[in-house]
């Protein structure tokens, strides 16, 4: 019975990083790479921790990748915007959810624990259309729409 | 009344959906590095398509259009290239093995470590969980100790490497996580491990 409640202790302890506020964490960062966070735009070199909400930019020069806590792996190319809107994993259950938007540009991924335990539990929007991952490994690209017709 | 909505259906079908102009989109599964096979879903409106093929991919037209197809490994490589080297190494994790009732490694393991040191030394911030382990001979008490003593004598021997020290953990499991399942108070050297979880 003790075993039981350390183990039941342990997880809990476990599983608290998860609900912090941090998600990912930028492993790769070349040219121009920034995060807008609460309205202000700052630069994101190597180590930056996002949080919900962030949003990747990347001029023409840039590309990024970030590490979730799930161990899903996201890269955005050049001329690119994505959006982190939703992100939440627990370690010890590995349920959790992950929504992204990408607005416009390319991102790769390899999708982590989360899509593992529950399929679809990852999703990336674009402007006009939903995605829904079930693994592994994907790309996505999203161009600007075409300008109104006379 | 069954006609007009047969008709407004109609149209939001061909349309997809009525929201202004459309950003075109290309979606792509790729084989995983192990040569996993994934699968994504995409829709739009009510266009509902499921690709689960390397290579296989869905176009998304300004007409808000879905259209199936496969794309070449050229034409990925050409549009997404700089987007997949910017991708993180993926997480790894290694296990090296004690001697028994003890923080120092076997000979086997202390082999293994420069290949082990390389390994990690070759990503740019990693972020590292150590992880000891113990067989289920002693008290879980002991254990506790002897698993963390474990790991914490690892985080050292990773930070005298070269590592920052806040980016390696160490945590003890005691004899709560066996490798290979076994009674209480058997001896088992492949339980006497530490996992060293680097991403």
């Amino acid at each position: 019975m003790r075993n039981t409640w350390m183990t039941v202790a342990f997880a809990a302890a476990a599983a608290i990083p998860a609900f912090g506020s941090d998600v990912g964490t930028v492993k790769v960062s070349n040219g121009s790479v920034a995060i807008e966070r609460a309205g202000a735009r700052v630069a994101a070199p190597v180590g930056t921790e996002l949080r919900t909400s962030d949003v990747i930019v990347t001029g023409a020069d840039g590309s990024a990748g970030i590490t979730f806590s799930d161990n899903s792996l996201v890269s955005v190319g050049p001329d690119s915007r994505f959006a982190i809107d939703k992100y939440a994993f627990d370690t010890t259950t590995y349920a959790g959810e992950f929504q992204g938007t990408l607005s416009k540009g390319r991102l790769a991924a390899v999708s982590g624990k989360m899509v593992k335990q529950s399929p679809e539990s990852m999703k990336i929007r674009t402007p006009s259309a939903i995605m829904g991952v079930r693994g592994t490994e994907f790309v996505v690209q999203v161009d600007e729409p075409a300008p109104a017709r006379p | 009344m069954v006609k007009l909505i047969g008709a407004l259906l109609a149209s939001a079908l061909a349309a997809g959906c009525a929201c202004g102009p459309v950003s075109p989109a290309f979606f792509a599964v790729l084989p995983a590095p192990d040569g996993h096979i994934g699968a994504i879903v995409v829709e739009r409106g009510f266009q509902h398509r499921v690709i689960h093929t390397a290579y296989g991919s869905e176009r998304l037209g300004e007409d808000g259009a879905l259209q199936g197809g496969e794309v070449s490994q050229a034409e990925v490589q050409a549009r997404f290239g700089t987007t997949l080297q910017a991708l993180p190494a993926p997480p790894a994790t290694f296990t090296l093995y004690f001697l028994e009732d003890s923080d120092e490694l076997t000979p086997e393991s202390k082999a293994e470590l420069d290949r082990i040191f390389a390994e990690i030394k070759r990503r740019p911030l990693p972020d590292i969980v150590v992880i000891g382990h113990t067989d289920t001979v002693g008290t879980n008490e002991y254990n506790d100790r002897l698993s963390l003593a474990r790991a914490e004598r690892m985080r050292e021997m990773l930070v005298e490497l070269g590592i920052p020290p806040e980016r390696v953990q160490a945590r003890g499991r005691g004899e709560r996580e066996l490798l290979v399942p076994t009674d209480d108070e058997v001896r088992e050297p492949r339980n006497r491990r530490v996992e060293i979880n680097v991403r």
